[in-house]
């Protein structure tokens, strides 16, 4: 079979739901309206007794497309992210190529086992112990009972719960309880693995257990991943291929970086080296003064698409002031993978802070690049008067850093959010 | 490693759902085993409950039928054994048609997550009371040691209609529990019909009682076929088999049990989105 193959093959596929609705209840209803009401109701879900449609509650039904015409492919061997805002139908893709759901519209092809991972510990029972919810889990997961066994002592190793195993599982701590689920999981040889947020539960130890199972399934066992996640670090370090969903259509398919980008709002294209930043979410609106658009540029002024791991990055951001401000100051932080802050510096750093009279103005600043990981790093910039708030904005994804020179080594797998230079001297003989 | 192509396509009917039962087929054990575990656990006498339940029952029914009302047995044998001989399988039925009923709203969590064939649910259901009706069969063995009472030939085919029972409350399971998840008005349909079915079911009187002109409809209760047979294997020819009545049953059964699995397996796409 040749590496060409694709093992999934989803062709315009559509989900529709129906959402039944309750009329307003007003405050002086007539008993008149109130049969009229339940009368026209239950002459409707006769009718779609009859006629053999679905019979929904409420007064009045709508049509919900969960998923309109999605279409794409996964190759055999390969991570595919799928990301998107809550409810742009990720789960509902997920369930139906479970088949847990039927589709509305479309057809899908797959040429392998399917395991699905949409719940961590699916079918554990509090009173069994945890050697039975082993078995249990294991069965409903689609093993047999001898490869159950077979794998049971590595099973139990992984989740590293050997001493609690005829303890009934209603009193393991939630990260035994966690561990113990995706473990079993974890052991199972299905070709094709569909993984739903599973990662969001779990201690930090336990989610670089779970994404370096994932990886090794995938790199060493050539096996299929599909993985949902809204962590965009895990997404960028294990997925090939990212697909975006927005509101049940796909609206990006390609490249990690760029997926992400297009997730945050930038226009939906890598090439825009600046970002407009009128419309972008906040959670309060601008007061006195707003930012307007941050532009990144390669030292020599151009716009920067990309940028090596030792250039710096030139960060230019407009704003509009729309009061006389006394004692303004902007500040900006990097913000790594799912949030943790890295570090943050202002304009009164190293400047007196300005009054600002109403109009359009430009800063700028620059990120040395040679301390940071090749990585997706997110800006946050925050402007406020003396200790007023006046804007702020998160999650901005930096340009992506690309070695350009082949012989500079970056090693990623190391610890830590940022590279620091710590002068390693020849190593001599004591 | 094996390749099959596998098609999901809205309104198509599954080609491998047969062969995803057979693939799936531990899981029939595994979900009724998990069903019996939970019962008996963290209590003290355990599983002893499992024998017990079912004695005191036949010492109640002993007492209160035989002693008190001193009602007609059937041939020679002993009251309590007519009474516990037609009781067994009832309480199979009517334990079955209320566990597989609920099975799936109960089972919930795992329809709206994992893939296997739903059929299994409600099945696993009626397997643990099969599990039941099992040890209860045991105490009714007990029973005829104490009565030395030696069956006849007819015990041979008590497999038989062991298998007929379980078919009997399988097919009206399935429709039900089906029907159940859209409409949860079944429900309270539930106990009213097992109610009901125990006053028309040949369990506390023999089915002699019932006049000629009336048996063909009296016979149109599936469980009527079924708990004659195993009276008449139980207590050896002594107890009468009506032939034409027990044909309608198993007619009956065998209709229940397509139907049951044919609206099963329509409803059976839109159980995760209805549960």
């Amino acid at each position: 079979m040749s590496l060409n193959d694709s093992i999934i093959s989803v062709d315009n596929l559509s989900k529709r739901y129906l959402l039944g609705h309750q009329r307003e209840r007003e405050r002086y209803t007539a008993l008149r309206d109130v049969i009229e009401r339940n009368v026209k109701g239950v002459i409707r879900k006769t009718r779609d007794l009859v006629t053999g449609r679905q019979i929904v509650h409420g007064d009045a039904v709508d049509e919900f497309w969960a998923l309109k015409d999605v279409c794409f492919e996964v190759k055999q061997g390969e991570v595919l992210g799928i990301i998107g805002r809550n409810g742009a139908g990720k789960s509902t893709l997920l369930k139906i190529l479970a088949r847990i759901t039927e589709p509305t519209k479309g057809r899908i092809e797959i040429s392998g086992r399917i395991a699905s991972l949409l719940e961590v510990g699916t079918g554990f029972h509090p009173e069994l112990t945890g050697r039975e919810n082993i078995y249990l889990n294991g069965s409903i997961l689609g093993m047999t009972r001898a490869e159950i066994r077979r794998k049971f002592d590595e099973i139990v190793a992984f989740a590293e719960v050997e001493r609690f195993l005829d303890t009934p599982v209603k009193r393991y701590s939630s990260g035994m309880y966690v561990r113990l689920a995706f473990a079993v999981a974890a052991h199972l040889d299905q070709e094709i693995l569909i993984v739903d947020e599973v990662l969001a539960v779990g201690d930090v130890d336990f989610q670089k257990k779970c994404m370096g199972k994932m990886q090794s399934v995938s790199e060493d066992g050539g096996r299929t991943v599909l993985f949902v996640s809204h962590n965009m670090q895990a997404v960028r370090q294990m997925c090939q291929r990212v697909l975006l969903l927005n509101q049940g259509e796909v609206s990006f398919l390609g490249e990690p970086h760029e997926a992400i980008s297009a997730y945050l709002g930038q226009g939906g294209s890598a090439s825009a080296t600046t970002v407009d930043l009128t419309d972008y979410p906040r959670t309060r609106p601008p007061e006195g003064a707003r930012l307007l658009e941050v532009s990144f540029l390669k030292p020599d002024g151009n716009p920067a698409l990309t940028i090596g791991p030792v250039e710096e990055l030139g960060v230019s951001v407009g704003i509009e002031v729309m009061t006389p401000l006394r004692h303004f100051n902007l500040a900006m932080a990097l913000v790594h993978g799912e949030g943790l802050r890295v570090f943050s510096e202002a304009y009164c750093d190293e400047h007196p802070l300005p009054d600002l009279e109403p109009g359009t103005y430009r800063l700028t600043f620059r990120i040395p690049m040679r301390f940071l990981k090749m990585e997706s790093y997110f800006l946050t910039l925050s402007m406020n008067e003396k200790s007023y708030h006046c804007d702020h904005v998160e999650g901005i994804l930096l340009p992506e850093i690309v070695d350009e020179n082949p012989n500079l080594q970056m090693e990623n797998n190391r610890w830590g959010v940022v590279r620091v230079p710590v002068g390693w001297e020849k190593i001599q003989t004591m | 490693m094996k390749k099959h192509t596998l098609i999901i396509e809205a309104g198509r009917a599954e080609t491998h759902y047969w062969r995803d039962l057979w693939r799936y087929r531990e899981l029939f054990y595994v979900l009724a085993w998990r069903d019996v575990t939970v019962r008996y656990k963290q209590t003290v006498i355990g599983i002893l409950w499992a024998l017990l339940r079912p004695f005191l029952t036949m010492v109640v029914f002993t007492v209160v039928f035989g002693k008190l009302a001193e009602l007609p047995s059937v041939g020679s044998a002993p009251y309590p054994l007519m009474v516990f001989a037609g009781m067994l399988p009832w309480a199979f039925f009517s334990s079955a048609l209320s566990e597989s009923s609920n099975s799936l709203i109960g089972n919930a969590n795992l329809i709206s997550k994992v893939y296997f064939p739903r059929l299994i649910v409600p099945t696993a259901a009626v397997v643990t009371s099969f599990i039941d009706f099992l040890i209860s069969f045991l105490i009714l063995v007990g029973m005829m040691v104490w009565y030395r009472f030696l069956p006849g030939w007819q015990i041979l085919l008590l497999p038989g209609f062991i298998v007929l029972a379980f078919l009997a409350s399988l097919g009206p399971g399935l429709w039900i529990t089906a029907m159940n998840v859209k409409f949860r008005d079944f429900r309270y349909i539930i106990p009213f019909l097992v109610q009901f079915g125990l006053y028309i079911s040949p369990v506390g009187f023999s089915s002699n009682v019932v006049p000629e002109n009336w048996r063909l409809l009296y016979s149109l209760n599936p469980m009527v076929g079924v708990i004659d047979g195993f009276r008449w294997c139980i207590l050896g020819g002594e107890s009468p088999i009506y032939i034409q009545g027990f044909i309608l049953s198993f007619a009956i059964v065998s209709l229940f049990l397509l139907l049951g699995i044919r609206s099963f397996r329509k409803m059976e796409r839109n159980f995760a989105d209805q549960i």
